[in-house]
């Protein structure tokens, strides 16, 4: 609780220093451990994840709790390998059974998982709650395994965790396009000749491993987030398999320092809960600021091409403005051009400072006007506009007055290359389903000539 | 004289508009039509043209990405009670523990009020309805214990207690045997005597000139929608089957993806 | 003996909610959430109480309420938003929540009367000392002694899930069978998902004392599975659901009395038990049959 008033007492921070200069070598093997664990978790939950099984760990780990307490039944040792074999068995036992289920019953695959999850936990919680009413000596420290308890581990359990996930990650690492195939499309994978069947047998395995080894510092209820949430993390920060478990496996490591540290400073604390809350907050941060795929970048990229889509919408109702005046008058008010397009004035204003800004207009005392390049732009607006009518009225057979709308919006995205595409399609369509005449690049110079001649001679009448 | 008065009303189905879609595939792009009054309506395009998305579309099962969909001149919520829908098969869960009278009174819930329990009434049309498609015998049966062409009995079943003027059905005839599919027949016709409309999405190319009076034609779009005599022509097939527009298609998934649709609706 | 009394009484009253609610989400195929959201309350209980200081039993459900439909909403919401596979949306959330639940528990251990081991295992046994009394106003000792708190939570919340249940018996029938139908029909799906979840969460927290927050998964998915497996209708489901969860604590009051091993636990276990062996004699009478059939 001290860690949470604003200015921590002395202890706080000599602990923390303590922690870092490793001063008790055992901690620095927990980190150890705890960093490889959360990398190979990461990984592995990773494949789980693509497979569309995100809560197979879940299940996993609560599947794995009648082991460890079955194993110490048996053998009435605490040895990290005969627990480690015993929460394997079970865990396996449990993979097959949400697999079985649902093959062979009415029942549904996630109501399969749901119950082997809770059927296990509570054998699980029975044999734990009989072996604390037995006389047997070392049964404290057993219940860890609920919550993870870094700073309780031995060296033997930090040594079989560190060959458990060095194993894990050469595996993945080795057979990762054998995994990543049979993760994107499993009857392709198949039909090529591969033995699906013994890789998906692999994968189990390694997920049942990671999951069973990571019980001392995780705890068999929060399992399920160490697997799951560094990949649905990651997912935002890149669409590429290998770089999305890179950065999987780093959530997963900076989490375990995190939860690791927070172990030692203050013993009373499970780590499970805490490297659950850190990742959760590494996924949030990244559902918010992945630089491609974050919330905010979106929103930002929204917003830009929101004010592009003002912008040309003015730039085309300019145009049209041009048009009914048969391009002799280049001079409009707000007023012209809130007749033709509806907009809010403060919009309207700040729309039309940004296109004053870019060079496309020119406003003065009697109203804004076109500039040379405003007035391309505005054109190729325009016959793009009119090219898509064209085009939805001919092929997509829309009728006249069913084309605008989709018109209005595709103008905006249409490129160089769909634009001559659309030319050849409809080629010598002069003017749109509505009858206006389509400009062309040429017939736009021409127009610009005028245009530049007209508001010259204007300007000049006006003026002198 | 019964025809001038449908010739005045407003259409049991118009759709204006109408743009669909998948993430940020485009399902469906501007689909407009509307249908007569008393027929029997084909919806027809190739896999993935969008029929049954259509149908959920009209149904408000799916959301909708602009368009305008009016039953009897109306929105859909003040005429959900004339409109009957019937899935596919394939939607539900078999397993479900029901018997068939059950899933057939379920048909009468749109006219219940929360609290309220079927009546005698509601449970007389269920009957009726079951013994209009020969289904009277099973009634006890727990739905997984029916073969194919009786589970779509039943689903018709349902649709015909809800009393209904407009029935839209996804794909009915699929995987159905030769008893049922004529069991279908006679219902359609029957339900044509009474001047309901009955509107199908349908994959037989070889029936559905027998089968319908009148084709809309999908392919992500409406290729051609009218009566059979004039609509089912070659040209119309070969547009309908000849592969979708990749201009209009790409540049609607690029609209989608950008939220450009958005973008433009808010300004 | 009395006391043993209402142990069995607390345990099959929250066996038979969780029963029936459960029926439902297995239904919904809502499983995983009904698991997200036991997991959940328990951020609930403990938030509630430190704000208001009071385990009175409308604050509890209030609070776990309100936790459970943030778990509903916020899982839908990050599918939606964040492009996430449903289950794994779920599955972030809830172990958010029940490891800020858990830290919350370890850091205020002096202040709430909850531990690690009660969440894991409730405290059954512990029940009858925790009772409710009424009348004498301040002094507890005039007061009349009614019995269990935790029977009474549980009590009243079975009452609520029976009368839900028996009101809206048919748009939960019509939502659970096919909700496009039901949608076709003008009836409100999310409604019906949040009413739901609702009746999920309190549940699970009137069940929180006497089975944690783990073990009540059991009790709401594996009785409704084994009803699901033999039920031909859903009134036929419900009322099966109820037998299994009864018979599962008789059976699990036994062995856990024999065995010396925790109530909770042990009820969950013979609910598993009945399970497989209904889905055992379910296998060998599809085996006698096709036996049969090949015969003739």
């Amino acid at each position: 609780m001290d860690g949470f008033t604003l200015f921590p007492p002395p202890s706080f921070w000599d602990n923390w220093l303590s922690f870092w200069r490793f001063e008790d070598i055992n901690v620095l093997w927990v980190l150890m451990g705890s960093i490889l664990l959360g990398m190979s978790a990461s990984v592995i939950g990773g494949f789980a994840f693509l497979r569309k099984r995100s809560l197979i760990g879940d299940a996993l780990a609560h599947a794995a709790l009648p082991g460890v307490m079955m194993a110490f039944l048996l053998f009435q040792t605490r040895d990290p390998l005969i627990i480690f074999i015993g929460a394997l068995c079970s865990s396996f036992i449990g993979f097959f059974l949400i697999d079985w289920l649902p093959k062979n019953t009415k029942i549904k695959a996630d109501t399969a998982l749901a119950i082997t999850l809770s059927f296990f936990f509570a054998i699980g919680l029975m044999l734990l709650s009989y072996i604390q009413g037995l006389e047997v000596s070392n049964k404290s420290g057993l219940d860890n395994i609920l919550f993870g308890q870094a700073a309780a581990m031995t060296e033997e359990d930090i040594q079989l965790l560190t060959y458990v996930t060095l194993f894990t990650l050469i595996t993945v690492v080795l057979f990762f396009q054998k995994f990543r195939l049979i993760a994107f499309n499993q009857d392709f994978a198949r039909t090529i000749g591969m033995a699906v069947h013994r890789y998906e047998l692999l994968l189990a395995l390694l997920i049942v491993m990671s999951v069973v080894v990571g019980l001392q510092l995780v705890g068999v209820v929060l399992m399920a987030a160490i697997l799951l949430t560094p990949i649905a993390a990651a997912r935002f920060w890149s669409n590429q398999l290998s770089h999305i478990l890179i950065i999987a496996s780093m959530l997963g490591a900076l989490s375990a320092i995190i939860s690791t540290q927070l172990s030692y400073l203050a013993p009373a604390m499970p780590t499970g809960p805490w490297m659950v809350v850190s990742l959760s907050v590494l996924f949030i941060l990244s559902l918010l600021f992945a630089p491609k795929k974050g919330l905010v970048k979106r929103y930002f990229e929204f917003q830009a091409l929101r004010q592009q889509v003002a912008e040309e919408n003015i730039l085309r109702t300019l145009y049209k403005l041009l048009e009914r005046k048969e391009f002799m008058h280049n001079h409009f008010t707000q007023a012209d051009i809130q007749s033709f397009r509806n907009m809010p004035s403060s919009c309207l204003q700040s729309t039309l400072k940004q296109l004053g800004k870019k060079g496309l207009i020119k406003a003065s005392t009697q109203g804004v006007q076109l500039t040379q390049s405003g007035l391309e732009r505005a054109t190729q607006l325009t016959r793009r506009h009119r090219l898509w009518e064209n085009y939805l009225n001919q092929q997509a057979k829309l009728l006249p007055e069913q084309v605008h709308q989709q018109a209005e919006r595709i103008e905006h995205i249409l490129t160089d290359a769909q634009e001559a595409q659309l030319q050849r399609e409809l080629s010598n369509s002069q003017s749109d389903p509505h009858g206006n005449a389509i400009p062309t690049t040429h017939k736009a110079d021409k127009t610009q000539d005028a245009i530049s001649s007209t508001s010259n001679t204007r300007g000049g009448e006006n003026f002198d | 004289m019964k025809k001038t008065a449908t010739q005045n009303s407003p259409p049991p189905l118009m759709v204006s508009n109408l743009s669909m879609r998948y993430h940020h595939k485009p399902v469906l792009t501007d689909v407009s039509f509307q249908i007569p009054e008393g027929k029997t309506i084909a919806i027809v395009g190739p896999n993935g043209a969008g029929k049954s998305t259509l149908l959920k579309g009209i149904m408000g099962l799916e959301p909708t990405m602009g368009g305008e969909i009016c039953f009897f001149g109306k929105p859909l919520t003040h005429k959900r009670l004339a409109i009957a829908y019937v899935p596919q098969r394939e939607e539900i869960d078999w397993d479900f523990p029901i018997n068939v009278f059950d899933v057939v009174l379920m048909g009468r819930h749109g006219q219940l009020k929360l609290w309220q329990r079927p009546s005698k009434i509601d449970k007389d049309i269920a009957k009726q309805a079951l013994n209009d498609l020969n289904m009277w015998d099973f009634k006890d049966r727990q739905i997984s214990e029916l073969s194919g062409g009786q589970q779509q009995r039943v689903f018709l079943a349902r649709a015909l207690a809800q009393k209904a003027r407009l029935y839209l059905m996804d794909e009915p005839f699929s995987g159905v045997d030769v008893s049922t599919e004529k069991a279908i027949i006679e219902l359609f016709k029957k339900l044509k005597r009474q001047g309901k409309t009955i509107v199908c999405v349908h994959h037989d190319l070889n029936t559905v000139g027998e089968y319908f009076d009148w084709i809309i034609f999908i392919n992500a779009r409406l290729v051609a929608a009218g009566p059979v005599e004039t609509v089912l022509t070659k040209d119309n097939l070969n547009k309908t089957y000849g592969g979708r527009l990749s201009l209009l298609n790409d540049l609607t998934e690029k609209m989608y993806r950008t939220q450009l649709n958005k973008a433009h609706d808010t300004d | 003996m009395i006391n043993d009394i209402w142990i069995l009484a607390t345990a099959s009253l929250v066996a038979a909610a969780c029963a029936l609610v459960g029926v439902f989400l297995i239904l919904r195929r809502q499983a995983l959430m009904g698991d997200a959201i036991s997991h959940s309350v328990l951020l609930g209980i403990v938030l509630a109480y430190l704000i208001t200081d009071s385990r009175a039993l409308p604050v509890m459900l209030g609070g776990a309420v309100l936790i459970g439909l943030l778990t509903a909403w916020l899982s839908d919401s990050l599918h939606r938003i964040g492009k996430l596979q449903n289950d794994a949306s779920i599955g972030i959330v809830f172990t958010l929540f029940f490891a800020i639940g858990v830290i919350l528990v370890s850091l205020y251990t002096g202040q709430i009367d909850l531990d690690q081991e009660c969440i894991l295992y409730g405290e059954i046994a512990f029940i009858p000392f925790d009772t409710l009394t009424i009348g004498g106003g301040g002094n507890i000792a005039d007061g009349f002694e009614i019995g269990p708190r935790a029977f009474w939570s549980i009590a009243i919340v079975f009452m609520i899930v029976l009368i839900s249940i028996l009101i809206t018996f048919h748009r939960l029938q019509t939502v659970a069978f096919h909700p496009n139908l039901a949608l076709s029909l003008g009836i409100n799906t999310v409604f019906w998902h949040y009413f739901l979840m609702t009746l999920v969460s309190m549940t699970t927290v009137a069940s929180f004392d006497a089975v944690g927050a783990i073990l009540v998964v059991a009790l709401l998915v594996i009785p409704a599975s084994s009803a699901y497996l033999v039920a031909k209708s859903l009134k036929g489901m419900l009322w099966s659901a109820i037998a299994y969860s009864q018979t599962s604590v008789a059976i699990g009051y036994t062995l856990a009395y024999q065995l010396d091993s925790a109530i909770s636990a042990s009820i969950s276990v013979s609910a598993g038990l009945l399970l497989l062996l209904t889905i055992l004699i379910l296998e060998i009478q599809k085996k006698r049959t096709h036996n049969l059939q090949k015969a003739s």
